[in-house]
């Protein structure tokens, strides 16, 4: 997996619409647990992205993961502003550390991960996007250098934000139901896996 | 006139933000600098991090600034945008874990006093302790 620019344009590009494309899915699941502007805020942030291509991806790998973090911080309006944006401040961040691409791919991520974890003070466990990202970091470590790599994080993706719906939300808003947030899929989950899917399905297509 | 640390009342909504605002003006007067901001970047319910860091400049004080915020995404958005200042006006800023209307009306009360950034902050929390 090499991460030539206009590679690296791409997946940002097709990432940023498929997030815009499900934001009616992730307001509607926000709407059953949170206060429903998840898809709004989300696609506004990616829209901005969307709008700063070129810019972005001009940019080294480091700066331009920065870029795209900063514009969601800037853009998006709720929580996952500061949540989605730190990940890739805090990536960004690793790869200007004497980090590279493809080796280092778990590290990075790990490193997003973390970033996230601090900013919402939230562990997995707790319904939040955490539930998909923890699973794809332990895929990306245990299955890092397998040829099939990019389907096994798909499968825990796709698995992963399914196991949202039976838990109790203990951090954000859907923490205001208590027991009634059980049963639903968690918003941040789903857009996390919206995300990861894209650059997998993107990456996919290049082999 | 003495520095007081200034306050910042940051809400998902500028309608609660602004009104609240008012309430400490009236309450406490003019001497303490009060800034506040509502809204996402399109207007709709929600915070921004471009508006909080506008309304920690304007309410800027030597002594610090104070934030009251509403629900989970103020609280987020304001540690956000406290990141993202200059470095040397970050350790000058504390978000309040507490509520925003009695909150703020209490830290700007104890801030007109001249009180320090850390017992302004530890007044309007009292508001939250069991």
């Amino acid at each position: 997996m090499s991460l030539q620019p206009e590679i690296f344009k791409s997946l940002v590009k097709v990432a940023a619409e498929q997030v815009i494309a499900s934001a009616p899915e992730l307001t509607t699941l926000d709407q059953a647990i949170g206060d429903g502007d998840h898809g709004t805020n989300m696609k506004r942030g990616f829209e901005a992205v969307l709008g700063k291509l070129d810019a972005i991806s001009a940019q080294p790998l480091d700066e331009a993961l920065k870029m795209i973090g900063k514009t969601l911080v800037m853009t998006v309006g709720g929580a996952s502003g500061p949540l989605y944006g730190s990940f890739f401040l805090a990536a960004g961040e690793a790869l200007s550390h004497d980090r590279h691409l493809p080796d280092d791919l778990a590290d990075v991520f790990g490193s997003g991960v973390n970033a996230v974890s601090a900013r919402g003070r939230s562990q997995a466990g707790e319904k939040t996007m955490l539930d998909v990202l923890v699973p794809v970091l332990e895929t990306l470590k245990t299955a890092a250098g397998q040829p099939d790599l990019i389907a096994r994080v798909r499968t825990t993706a796709a698995e992963a934000v399914e196991r949202t719906a039976p838990m109790q939300a203990t951090k954000g808003r859907a923490s205001f139901l208590g027991p009634r947030s059980v049963g639903h899929v968690d918003p941040g989950a789903r857009s996390s896996c919206v995300l990861v899917q894209a650059v997998c399905a993107s990456l996919e297509g290049r082999q | 006139m003495t520095e007081t640390v200034g306050i910042v009342i940051v809400s998902h909504s500028k309608d609660i933000a602004k009104g609240t605002a008012d309430m400490v003006r009236q309450m406490v007067g003019s001497e303490v600098r009060v800034a506040f901001c509502g809204g996402n970047p399109d207007g709709g319910l929600g915070t921004s991090v471009s508006l909080i860091i506008d309304a920690i400049n304007d309410a800027w004080s030597a002594k610090g600034v104070a934030i009251l915020v509403d629900l989970g995404g103020a609280e987020t958005n304001s540690e956000m945008a406290v990141e993202m200042l200059e470095p040397a006006r970050r350790d000058l800023v504390v978000v309040c874990n507490a509520p925003i209307v009695e909150g703020a009306v209490m830290a700007a009360t104890e801030a007109a006093g001249g009180s320090s950034l850390a017992q302004v902050k530890a007044v309007a929390e009292e508001l939250s302790a069991d």
